[in-house]
């Protein structure tokens, strides 16, 4: 237990250390989230774009941390050795594993109370009540499971260089794709059907409905559930601990 | 323990198996009396690592990553001690990315103590180090060694091997060559230093035994050292004005090394062009 609690304390110091990753999970979010709550460029009648824009920006938070700065993280680390260094400790690479997803959620939760407070500052009125809160916070969870494993996967194959393109790379792409600032409905029938079926949307709309004005697509939970077990299965079957 | 042999040889390789980072392509591999891979959560609490390179996150510092290290095991040293003993505590508040090769070297030593090891693998733990970090790293490895711990490391440098290891082991493309004590491997001879390019035909009839020049200026005498040889070598060299230095019996560790490597890479050239038959060896005389 002293090990893992000094592994996640290290992996909580770290991350929240660097610049880089301080903008990607605070920074951008914070600032779309204000951007497009008081500019607005994408209407919807009857609903205050705050209202539609948080549960959205909550969903970016969660793959921004998952993702991105959990891969991109992992990556360097193995290139450096110090996932197999690891290995070779009592800590383990089971323990190693369970601090990083502690960090996670923690990092996750500080996330998530800076957006909702910075929401409620800009008049957000979150709907669903407690179940909402819960069910959105399941949502989170699964979501941030399913990100988790998208980027393990590509840290656990790629080049860290080449890792840090990639997931950058995705990133943009569900940040557009995913209902995140721009409603899916916005999107061309054909482009949608894509973002349907990819985890980002699956988030978002899950996000929406439990706590937001508009209901998520049919089959979102599905699709997020299917993420949700499959990607960390890929990490896990595809994963290297050696650097290249 | 030193582990010596060419690039290539599969040093590291041997290594990471037996540290239980690599699974063996044959054979069993038993480190105090455990598998390395399917034990590795038992064995990991006796065994220290220092990996050739890397290992540590770049933006620790030595104190972080020790206190780290010593939140792993259950009885660990002082990170403290552990930053002074290895001449960190200057750096102690330095991110690794910004220590020097040796500072780095020396802290990854100091990671590979932290947990009280009963045995030491090291890969190539003075490489990039300056003199004085390479003396620490060397009186450190000797006192774990007085402690009882096992210590395998693999270097290129036959003085390393030579001021810190009780056996040597020579490996060459994946397989053991030659494996003994230190003395056993540079044991037999008469080696002497004296003005390259002597006639050693001539020197050869005077002493009754083969003289070779091994390398300009160095020489060794297939007889053991005796009393007569020793003064016909002084004699032979007086009669010409000619002054000896160096003179010791046995062969040094890297006369040993070249013979054995020299010897292999030899054997597979034969083979490689058809010839049968063993090469003709002469041992420790023979250079690649």
């Amino acid at each position: 237990m002293k090990a893992l609690l000094a592994q996640t304390r290290a992996e909580v110091t770290m991350t929240l250390r660097r610049g880089e990753t301080l903008l990607l999970t605070l920074g951008i979010p914070l600032l779309l989230l204000v951007f497009f709550s008081e500019v607005r460029i994408l209407p919807t009648p009857g609903i205050a774009s705050v209202d539609l824009v948080t549960p959205g920006i909550l969903a970016l938070a969660i793959m921004s941390t998952s993702m991105v700065s959990l891969g991109i993280a992992t990556g360097f680390e193995r290139g450096y050795g110090v996932l197999e260094r690891l290995g070779v400790t009592p800590l383990g690479r089971g323990r190693l594993l369970a601090a990083k997803m502690l960090a996670i959620v923690a990092i996750e939760v500080l996330q998530a109370l800076c957006i909702v407070a910075v929401g409620l500052l800009l008049g957000w009125h979150p709907t669903g009540g407690l179940t909402g809160g819960l069910v959105a916070a399941a949502a989170c969870l699964l979501g941030s499971v399913a990100f988790g494993g998208l980027g393990l996967a590509m840290a656990g194959r790629l080049r860290a260089e080449v890792n840090l393109a990639a997931a950058n790379g995705l990133y943009l792409v569900l940040l557009l794709l995913g209902g995140m600032v721009v409603p899916l409905k916005s999107l061309p029938v054909g482009i949608r059907s894509v973002a349907e079926v990819l985890p980002a949307a699956a988030l978002s709309s899950t996000l929406h409905e439990a706590i937001g004005p508009v209901s998520g697509y049919t089959g979102c939970w599905i699709v997020l559930v299917v993420w949700g077990l499959g990607a960390p299965l890929l990490a896990v079957a595809t994963f290297r601990f050696r650097g290249d | 323990m030193a582990l010596l042999g060419p690039n290539g040889a599969g040093k590291t390789s041997t290594v990471e198996t037996l540290e239980g980072l690599r699974a063996p392509s044959a054979g069993r591999v038993r480190v105090l009396g455990l598998d390395p891979i399917s034990e590795r959560s038992r064995l990991v609490a006796d065994i220290g690592v220092m990996l050739q390179q890397g290992g540590v996150y770049p933006v620790m510092t030595p104190d972080q990553a020790l206190r780290l290290f010593a939140a792993y095991y259950a009885d660990p040293l002082d990170p403290a001690d552990l930053l002074e003993r290895l001449g960190l505590a200057e750096v102690a508040a330095t991110p690794w990315r910004r220590l020097s090769g040796g500072e780095q070297q020396r802290l990854s030593l100091a990671l590979a103590l932290v947990g009280r090891p009963r045995v030491l693998f090291l890969d190539e733990p003075t490489a990039g180090v300056d003199v004085h970090g390479r003396a620490t790293i060397r009186e450190v490895i000797a006192e774990q060694a007085s402690q009882g711990v096992t210590i395998l490391l693999t270097t290129h440098e036959m003085a390393e091997a030579e001021a810190v290891a009780d056996r040597v082991a020579i490996i060459h493309r994946g397989r053991l060559a030659v494996s003994g004590t230190m003395d056993e491997l540079t044991s037999g001879g008469v080696r002497f230093g004296a003005p390259a390019g002597l006639d050693v035909g001539n020197l050869s009839a005077a002493l009754g035994a083969t003289v070779i020049e091994t390398v300009p200026g160095s020489y060794a005498i297939d007889a053991d050292t005796s009393g007569s040889l020793v003064g016909d070598l002084a004699g032979w060299l007086a009669s010409r004005g000619l002054s000896l230095s160096d003179l010791r019996s046995g062969a040094s560790l890297e006369d040993a090394y070249r013979a054995v490597v020299g010897e292999l890479a030899l054997a597979e050239a034969s083979v490689d062009r058809g010839l049968s038959g063993r090469p003709a060896t002469s041992g420790r005389r023979r250079r690649r």
